[in-house]
């Protein structure tokens, strides 16, 4: 099922595997975006820490690990083409893959009505 | 917006184009519309496209013996440029200084015949009046013109305007004309922001809607956000009053020298006689000890303002980037900064920090983007 944070990335979990990304509204904020810093895979991530960045003309903006884990993949595609991420931001565009440390630190997260009430 | 946020007055029509308004400088300012800051800024190079940029100064300076050569002797004392040079119908951009030689502001002086008319930076007007009121009042009023000012810019700008006023064909770069556009008197310059070639228009703000929305009917003309005003002037290698250049700065380090004509340096026939004189002067003649310089990172990180330059992979900084992003038309993060003046000849290998890691940056030479002046 779908989560997401109160730093505008949302969440996709199957198992102990989490797809993370930013939100349509994130990036509808952001604009065009011209330059994607993805985390290593193999890399630690601790929840709240900055995972990634993502770049429009004017601005970087860091992309933080909503939960604690490790990284299993990265979206090359992303990093290629960045204006990729602003075209399908929930879909396509996703940015990496987590391996969670622990399922239940899902619990805390925002359903899509909560995020939806929460972006307004 | 808050109630301390002014309003252009173009404000109603940013809305109805959907400009996101963010406050900049005091004023509602649309940052970009729904086409997004790399389409605007990709279009005013390719077509046209017009600017707000009424939040800026107005200033006329209006002699009182009714000969502009006095004002141009007294503004001569603030600017170390050649005023009582620059013929009716003709513009230049200056510099204003402090007593040390640093800049207070940057701006383009006309003469428009009976008066010089100033266009000042938005953060830096009221300044800006007081201290020509404290030193000018003598030879004239000074006036703030409660006018709106657009830019059209671009390629397809001239076609644009002459839509609506056939002499501006005839005009050259940094030419001004008084001329009557939808029945209003304009005061329109050929120069811009963008490094393309374009115009500046003042207008009475309650005929600034009809003649944008006039612009706007053109399906070449799209209005722009100040965030692709700042992408094109950065591929332009034109500063920004508050970043690249501020009261920090000298005109030498900064690369403005070439706005110090021979009249006002050592052995002219108006040397000097501005505020700094003596250390600009020498500055010119001794080369200054830092320049600000064009970078291009190697990678495809934007380096940004604020990131510390180093000369190698360690040690300390040496300088610092004073504006930084994404070149749209180049597809390539772009800066410019401060580096010793050792280590600014185009080529040079320098480290810019960003985000704790040192990345590898080459100094360029500037403009990034060649300009396209009409200037003959």
């Amino acid at each position: 099922m779908r989560k997401f944070t109160d730093e505008h990335e949302w969440l996709d979990c199957t198992g102990e595997v989490a797809t993370v990304g930013i939100t349509t509204h994130a990036a509808e904020q952001l604009g065009d975006l011209v330059f994607i810093e993805l985390p290593k895979v193999g890399a630690k991530l601790t929840k709240g820490e900055a995972a990634a960045v993502v770049e429009s003309v004017k601005a970087a903006s860091d992309v933080y690990a909503p939960v604690s884990g490790e990284v299993i993949a990265i979206n090359e595609a992303a990093v290629t083409d960045p204006s990729s991420v602003g075209t399908d931001p929930q879909g396509a565009g996703w940015l990496y893959r987590i391996r969670l440390d622990d399922p239940a630190s899902l619990d805390g997260l925002m359903d899509e009505a909560a995020y939806a009430e929460f972006a307004k | 917006m808050s109630p301390d946020v002014a309003c252009t007055p173009l404000h109603a029509l940013h809305l109805r184009h959907g400009g996101r308004m963010v406050p900049f400088a005091g004023y509602a300012m649309p940052v970009q519309y729904p086409a997004g800051l790399l389409k605007e800024h990709l279009h005013t190079r390719a077509q046209a496209g017009l600017f707000d940029v009424s939040h800026m100064g107005q200033i006329r300076l209006t002699p009182h013996s009714g000969d502009v050569d006095d004002v141009a002797r007294a503004l001569e004392t603030l600017l170390p440029i050649d005023v009582l040079g620059l013929k009716s119908g003709r513009q230049r951009y200056g510099l204003l200084l402090d007593a040390s030689g640093g800049i207070r502001d940057d701006l383009m002086v006309a003469h428009c015949g009976d008066s010089l008319v100033l266009v000042v930076n938005a953060a830096n007007k009221v300044a800006d009046e007081a201290h020509l009121r404290a030193h000018l009042a003598d030879a004239c009023t000074v006036t703030v013109l409660a006018r709106a000012l657009v830019a059209l810019q671009g390629p397809g700008a001239e076609a644009a305007l002459t839509r609506l006023a056939p002499e501006v064909a005839a005009m050259r770069f940094m030419d001004v004309r008084m001329l009557g556009l939808l029945g209003a008197s304009a005061i329109v310059t050929r120069s811009g922001y963008t490094g393309e070639d374009g115009f500046e228009i003042s207008i009475p703000e309650d005929k600034a809607e009809a003649l944008a929305e006039a612009l706007l009917a053109d399906p070449a003309v799209l209005p722009i956000g100040l965030g692709a005003r700042d992408s094109l002037r950065l591929e332009a290698g034109l500063c920004l009053h508050g970043n690249d250049i501020d009261p920090g700065t000298d005109p030498v380090e900064a690369g403005l020298s070439w706005a110090i004509p021979r009249v006002r340096r050592r052995g002219g026939v108006r040397a000097g006689g501005f505020p700094g004189a003596a250390r600009i002067l020498a500055a010119l003649e001794d080369g200054p000890s830092r320049k600000r310089v064009g970078l291009r990172p190697e990678g495809p990180t934007p380096v940004r303002a604020g990131a510390p330059l180093f000369a190698d992979e360690t040690g300390t900084a040496v300088g610092q980037v004073t504006s930084g992003g994404f070149g749209p038309s180049l597809q390539a993060p772009i800066a410019m900064g401060y580096l010793p003046a050792a280590l600014a000849a185009p080529g040079t290998r320098v480290f810019a920090e960003v985000r704790g890691k040192r990345l590898a940056v080459a100094v360029a030479a500037l403009p990034f983007v060649p300009a396209g002046f009409k200037r003959a």
